[in-house]
């Protein structure tokens, strides 16, 4: 049983519907990419699953069914989704947002020593701790919302677009280091990319979507060989 | 326009001779003593127009109406005491005057918008009456200012139902009038700003001059209604213009129906009774029950309506009304765009 | 001097339930963006309990103090899960509305459970006057002042130093964020609730023995209170207890220097009010809102 499953999901915001049935999955320690262009539902689908958005069909995770789960409760069973624009806390520390990444943890003694684990997968923020997290880069914003997700130990991290707006050089560390949490701490992601070539060399599957449907899955190898795929998302 | 014939809307028609009759014949049918409440009620739906024009129709909260009820009632009974003025030019007198008023208010408020204003006109209704008070050589102070009773001119008429008619024809003229500015460009500008300001300004209305404007109009109204009040009291006093006033106009307008003209009506009529009948029913029970109910009740009245039919009484009929219509005629019915509003 | 001192001295004493009343509108204001307008007659109520428990069942200041508060804080959190939350998203006028209902309906509820008559309110503080460097004290003003620094210090720690104050000050500002984080916003919106109650209550407290408890008590503190908010910021939780303190001190000294304003220092509130919000609506400490087209 897969740790993260959609079966026929489709969402709405308001009289538009932006989902018409999406069925993937995720099993635990993948890293699963999720590829189209704009307006395909990429970001709509990671809505669907922390609840985010009005939605239909079928969403469990760990065994469970998360219909009617509200999206502070989804957050609560151990999914981390970091949105779109990385809603950071711009008026609160690094050090604060960190501590609110941490809210759901109950272990308190174990939560001191992640924060460690943390600095050291993104060190500025140990430099930066105490600064407004709204004077931070773009990039370490980024860094920090990984990091906040981090926090609270998930299960399945939902990653929106973390490359964007940042330098190639930036992005490749960020990936780099997504790649080894998903190893070390043994945490799942959905990643979300309109890089795709990018996605692809991190993730071991990936998901395309069109107009909010599932056209294509398969071996993230496989994807970037994949002739028509190349042509279309990847420019070659 | 091409012209069209206008086919004469027998129900509406019926309807309004129904409602005519009734308020002429009502003086003649009931008690004295009812006849004058009812004069109260239509006191109270001038004042509820006012105020339903600000708030239903413009967007703009305002819980300090009473107030200008206060400074309208005063203004009449000034002139007509210490200027002698005839009682029935004080009327458009303390109109006049509260309308200005109301314009210096509203351009400060302008700078105030949604909570704000709200903010500002509730400290208004709190403050009002200490502030009414401080002029003792003008409002007479705690003791207010006393006027002669009102005495019909003709035998075929006892003061109460002379009154009363004063009244039915002040409310009528009113109502029309606030009706044809309503339905011109002023109550599209109106409603313009209430659904949205900013989107009014880049259609060309200039908020500033229609905002001050709903201002005007709406404590004109109030200080019509306040010298009407005063003269069927015969005693103006700022006590009995408490901030509760304020409030209890806020229930009976969201009650009637804040965007809609007949639920001012409603709304009036509501102001007046609550306290009445709730004296009557449990005046003889409990006499702290009795003060304390009309409070109590209104709240309760105000959350029901909230939750339950925001449009108010008049924007229930209006949709029963329409559907009950579309059964009978067995048309497709246009359900009015207008069951939209601030609520 | 020793005049001028005692009125500073009374005018913070005031002003320190001033404070704690702008508090409270301070803090609904920033978890929602809106005014709770029943806030004083939450107080007023809180205050009656508070007597009842004293007078009808002999329980101790302190005790009933506490009991009270607590009860406060507890029929808000409720109050606000049961009638408020249905409208929070809506329009504003909306929750307005909705504030006035329960105005009036807590207003009249004492009315009918206590009634009308005011009535003393007993104080734990001797009457007599303290010597303090050669100026005549009133116990009561130290102890009013020290009760109010005890409780806004404790609202302090809280929001600045708990977790749980980090997750309401993250949910007033971010409440998409704190979700996906996993703070109940709502949640927290009924503690937010809760807590401005609780120090409502403390005001209504403080200042019953001056005032004398009848259900319309607390209308005209509420003005003090808004002044002070809309003075401090009214998204400023310091804001709100410097303006109250501020305002306590001026109206205090106008009462005493200026004996033509005297009754009319409820007009000079409504004018800081209307003056501040016209030409600095964010007030002292808060801040400035650009509307977003």
């Amino acid at each position: 049983m897969a740790l993260l499953e959609l079966d026929k999901v489709t969402a709405e915001y308001g009289p538009i519907k932006a989902l018409h049935g999406i069925t993937l999955k995720v099993e635990q320690g993948e890293i699963v990419a999720l590829l189209g262009a704009n307006g395909a539902g990429k970001t709509t689908t990671l809505r669907a699953i922390s609840g985010s958005v009005a939605r239909g069909g079928s969403v469990r995770f760990d065994g469970r069914s998360m219909a009617g789960v509200a999206v502070h409760e989804a957050a609560q069973r151990g999914i981390g989704h970091v949105p779109e624009g990385r809603g950071t806390l711009v008026q609160l520390s690094v050090w604060d947002n960190l501590r609110m990444g941490a809210y759901t943890r109950r272990d308190g003694r174990q939560v001191e020593k992640d924060y460690d684990v943390v600095f050291d997968y993104f060190p500025i923020l140990r430099t930066r701790r105490q600064q407004a997290a709204g004077s931070l880069s773009g990039g370490e914003q980024q860094m920090l919302a990984i990091a906040r997700a981090l926090m609270a130990r998930p299960k399945l991290l939902l990653l929106d677009e973390p490359s964007l707006g940042l330098a190639p050089l930036l992005v490749k560390s960020i990936f780099q280091i997504v790649r080894s949490i998903n190893r070390n701490e043994s945490v799942a992601v959905l990643l979300v990319e309109q890089n795709a070539a990018l996605a692809l060399n991190v993730a071991h599957r990936a998901y395309l979507l069109e107009t909010g449907r599932v056209v294509t899955e398969g071996q993230a190898s496989d994807m970037a060989r994949d002739e028509s795929i190349r042509r279309a998302y990847l420019g070659y | 326009m091409t012209a069209r014939r206008v086919r004469p809307r027998l129900d509406l028609v019926a309807f309004g001779v129904v409602l005519a009759a009734a308020a002429l014949g009502a003086p003649f049918l009931v008690p004295g003593y009812l006849t004058l409440e009812l004069s109260y009620g239509l006191i109270f739906s001038i004042a509820i127009l006012g105020l339903n024009i600000l708030t239903g129709y413009t967007g703009q909260i305002t819980l300090g109406h009473g107030a200008f009820i206060a400074i309208g009632a005063y203004a009449a009974a000034i002139a007509q005491q210490k200027l002698g003025i005839n009682y029935l030019a004080t009327i458009p007198i303390a109109g006049l005057a509260c309308g200005l008023v109301g314009f210096a208010v509203g351009i400060p408020a302008l700078r105030l918008e949604g909570i704000y204003l709200a903010l500002a006109t509730f400290a208004l209704a709190i403050a009002a009456p200490t502030l009414l008070k401080k002029p003792e050589a003008i409002t007479g102070g705690v003791k207010g200012i006393i006027l002669p009773p009102v005495t019909s001119p003709t035998d075929l008429l006892t003061d109460d139902q002379f009154f009363y008619g004063l009244c039915l024809v002040t409310t009528v003229l009113l109502f029309v009038l606030a009706w044809n500015i309503l339905r011109g460009r002023t109550g599209r500008a109106f409603r313009a700003i209430r659904d949205g300001d900013l989107a009014a300004v880049s259609f060309g209305i200039n908020l500033a001059s229609y905002k001050t404007l709903a201002f005007a109009l709406s404590a004109g109204l109030a200080g019509l209604a306040g010298a009407l009040y005063g003269i069927a009291t015969g005693f103006v006093s700022a006590d009995a213009y408490p901030f509760q006033l304020s409030i209890l106009l806020v229930v009976g307008g969201v009650l009637g129906g804040i965007a809609t003209l007949e639920g001012a009506i409603i709304g009036g009529f509501f102001v007046e009774f609550l306290p009445v009948i709730s004296q009557q029913a449990l005046g003889t029970i409990n006499k702290q029950l009795a003060n304390a109910a009309p409070t109590v009740t209104q709240g309760i009245v105000l959350i029901l309506i909230m939750f339950v039919a925001r449009q108010g009484v008049a924007g229930l009929v209006r949709t029963g009304y329409h559907g009950a219509r579309a059964l009978l005629v067995r048309q497709p019915v246009k359900v009015a765009a207008e069951q939209t509003g601030p609520l | 001097m020793t005049y001028f001192l005692q009125q500073v001295v009374s005018g913070l004493a005031a002003g320190g339930a001033y404070a704690s009343l702008a508090l409270a509108l301070v803090l609904i204001y920033s978890a929602m963006g809106l005014v709770n307008f029943a806030q004083g007659e939450f107080a007023m109520f809180a205050t009656f309990i508070a007597w009842s428990l004293m007078v009808s069942l002999h329980v101790p200041y302190g005790i009933a103090f506490v009991l009270a508060v607590v009860l406060a804080m507890v029929g808000a959190a409720v109050i606000e899960r049961a009638i408020v939350r249905p409208f929070e998203r809506g329009p504003q006028l909306s929750v307005v509305i909705v504030t006035l209902a329960l105005l009036a309906i807590v207003n009249g509820s004492a009315g009918f459970i206590w009634g009308y008559v005011p009535k003393p309110f007993p104080t734990p503080f001797p009457q007599s006057p303290v010597v303090i460097a050669g100026v005549y004290i009133s116990i009561q003003d130290i102890g009013v002042i020290a009760v109010s620094i005890l409780v806004l210090g404790l609202m302090y720690l809280l929001f600045n130093h708990t977790k749980l104050g980090l997750a309401m000050r993250t949910a007033a500002l971010y409440p998409d964020s704190a979700r996906l984080l996993g703070v109940s916003v709502g949640g927290m919106l009924a503690i937010g609730w809760g807590l401005a109650s609780g120090v409502g209550a403390v005001s209504g407290i403080l200042l019953a023995p001056s005032l004398f408890l009848e259900p319309n008590m607390m209308q005209q503190v509420v003005i003090y209170a808004f002044a002070a908010a809309v003075l401090g910021g009214i998204d400023s939780p310091i804001g709100a207890v410097v303006g109250g303190l501020l305002l306590g001190v001026l109206l205090a000294l106008i009462g005493a220097y200026i004996p033509v304003l005297a009754d009319l220092r409820l007009a000079v509130a409504l004018l800081l009010i209307v003056v501040t919000l016209v030409l600095r609506p964010s007030g002292l400490f808060g801040q400035v809102h650009t509307r977003r087209v």
